[in-house]
């Protein structure tokens, strides 16, 4: 378990991350999903000790990060797979991590095995290997230590969809066994369908954050009607904020109940009426980022 | 790839003991050899030293054939590639960036940089070994091609100058690591410090004869130049001299350093 408290990071007159606090729970993966630069890897560089928090804590089962004797058995880190010399050879890499921790020598082959690099892949330089490799690389050298909880920094970077799908079912089999997980990405897609709870990021501030299902369900509602001027200024009567799709209909943030009878009342036949959850996390992660990016930086 | 081999996710663990300094260390030593260019830059030492002695048996007269002729040979290559060794065990972490795995791994930096000097200075002393042994064979080797008796003028205690002579190069060598924390940037002001900065205190000193009287206070490099000699004991003043210059061009400085090193952010 990951509790992140009222973490804050400042440079110079930037707040890179602001006041962010969030758990992660043992047997669920949490996406942690912003676009670029919107403080996501400051906040996991700041939870394993490589950056100072201006204030807040980060801790792990109740421990600081630098608190852990041998953290590489109790969190498995991957921040950056390009991260490493490129004239190691993966096994070198891997074999580097398992004297560090202390594990059987064994490890080494099984964890290469679990991520399916050949033992002739293995033997090559790092220098040599593909982004998706090195992910493979970089989540063998997290699972090495066989740890409860795992930081991953956009695993997902470089992997071909196979290497994806596979990704996903190793987090999610991680996870089912009762391991914490903590991915970012910018990838909506992958966030949606792997993660049980998902906290967004924009501008270092926490836009929204929550079970999954909690909030494909607050995506709102969309509504069609053949008049749709008149249905719009019905809504807007009723004090409901509305926005166009982009393809003839209307979106708002009210549910459908409300959005039935306010065409009732108006006397305007609908021509659909549903739960927005078509739209999904991209809209609402589209909707919630820009609207982040329209307070501009906070100062 | 249905069947994946990670194996269960454990109950957490009570029973994790701190990792000890031996085995960083030892994991570090290990990093100064596994990359191509790690173990061709240790490789280099020796096979510099074998090409030295060689050098002396070809090129020095009969009466030069002496042990400290060999030693002082060999130093030269040595001395010139033992604190890059230290440089780069230092600076790879940033400019490689494996530093943010390794500094994930063991999260206190000061253990890193602890185990990385003394896995620099067992490499030293390893490089001084060595040298000595290169430097013994070529004694031996060019005393049969000449059919003279081989001369041993050198004590005990010259040696033991000459090792800390070798260390204090090698630490110069991690403090600018540490300090600078870039692998070409700390090379480069490890020549500057060595080669340029020697050349224009002697310069200096030959114009100004204020300036050569305080050069031994000033010039780490002339300070140090006794400790390689093989002539003759220290005196006290030499000896504050390599203190004095080994505080202000070495300890301060790394001091600095160390402190970066701390607080910096690893990226």
């Amino acid at each position: 378990m990951i509790t992140v408290e009222g973490l804050t990071k400042k440079y110079g007159t930037t707040l890179a991350v602001d006041d962010v606090s969030f758990t992660a729970s043992a047997g669920r993966v949490t996406g942690f999903l912003g676009p670029n630069g919107a403080g996501k890897s400051t906040t996991m560089r700041i939870m394993v000790g490589l950056t100072r928090a201006t204030s807040g804590t980060a801790t792990v089962f109740g421990r600081r990060f630098a608190d852990l004797p041998n953290p590489g058995l109790e969190v498995g880190v991957l921040l950056d797979a390009s991260a490493q010399h490129a004239g190691r050879t993966g096994r070198e890499i891997l074999t580097l991590a398992q004297r560090l921790m202390g594990l059987p020598k064994t490890r080494v082959e099984e964890m290469l095995a679990a991520v399916s690099l050949t033992p002739d892949e293995a033997s090559r330089r790092v220098g040599e290997y593909s982004l998706g490799m090195r992910q493979r690389l970089g989540i063998a050298a997290a699972l090495i230590g066989d740890p409860g909880v795992l930081i991953l920094d956009e695993p997902a970077n470089g992997l071909d969809p196979a290497g994806i799908r596979w990704m996903r079912d190793l987090l999610r089999g991680y996870a089912d066994r009762g391991g914490t997980v903590l991915l970012s990405s910018h990838l909506l897609h992958e966030i949606e369908v792997i993660a049980d709870d998902i906290v967004m990021i924009g501008h270092g501030r926490i836009v929204s954050q929550g079970a999954k299902t909690d909030l494909l369900h607050a995506a709102g509602t969309v509504v069609r009607a053949a008049h749709l001027a008149g249905l719009e200024q019905a809504l807007k009567d009723w004090g409901l904020t509305t926005s166009a799709t982009g393809d003839g209909a209307l979106h708002t943030d009210a549910d459908a109940a409300l959005v039935g009878t306010v065409a009732l009342e108006a006397g305007i036949a609908l021509t659909e009426l549903r739960a927005a959850e078509g739209a999904g996390l991209e809209e609402m992660f589209l909707e919630l980022t820009s609207a982040s990016q329209r307070e501009g930086a906070p100062a | 790839m249905t069947a994946i081999a990670v194996p269960a996710v454990q109950p957490r663990r009570t029973d994790v003991r701190t990792v000890p300094l031996s085995r960083i260390i030892s994991v570090e030593l290990r990093k100064m050899f596994d990359t191509r260019s790690g173990f061709w830059l240790i490789a280099s030492i020796a096979i510099s030293a074998v090409l030295a002695a060689a050098g002396v048996i070809l090129f020095a007269t009969d009466d030069e054939l002496t042990y400290s002729t060999f030693a002082t040979a060999i130093r030269f290559p040595v001395v010139v590639i033992l604190p890059i060794v230290a440089i780069l065990a230092v600076t790879g972490e940033w400019s490689q960036r494996t530093g943010l795995a390794t500094f994930t791994m063991i999260p206190h930096r000061s253990r890193i940089i602890a185990a990385k000097a003394i896995s620099s200075v067992v490499i030293a002393i390893a490089a001084m070994a060595l040298t000595f042994a290169v430097g013994a064979l070529g004694n031996l080797l060019g005393a049969a091609v000449t059919g003279t008796t081989p001369r041993w003028d050198v004590t005990i205690t010259q040696c033991l100058y000459y090792v800390l002579g070798m260390v204090l190069s090698l630490l110069v060598g991690f403090m600018l690591g540490v300090l600078i924390r870039a692998s070409i940037g700390a090379v480069v002001a490890y020549f500057v410090l060595t080669f340029l900065l020697p050349t224009i205190f002697s310069l200096l000193a030959a114009g100004s004869r204020w300036f050569s009287e305080v050069q031994p206070w000033v010039d780490i490099q002339f300070a140090q130049s006794g400790l390689f000699v093989f002539d003759k004991s220290l005196t006290g003043e030499q000896w504050a001299n390599i203190a004095v210059t080994g505080t202000v061009w070495l300890v301060v400085p790394l001091l600095i350093g160390l402190r970066l090193v701390m607080r910096s952010e690893v990226k």
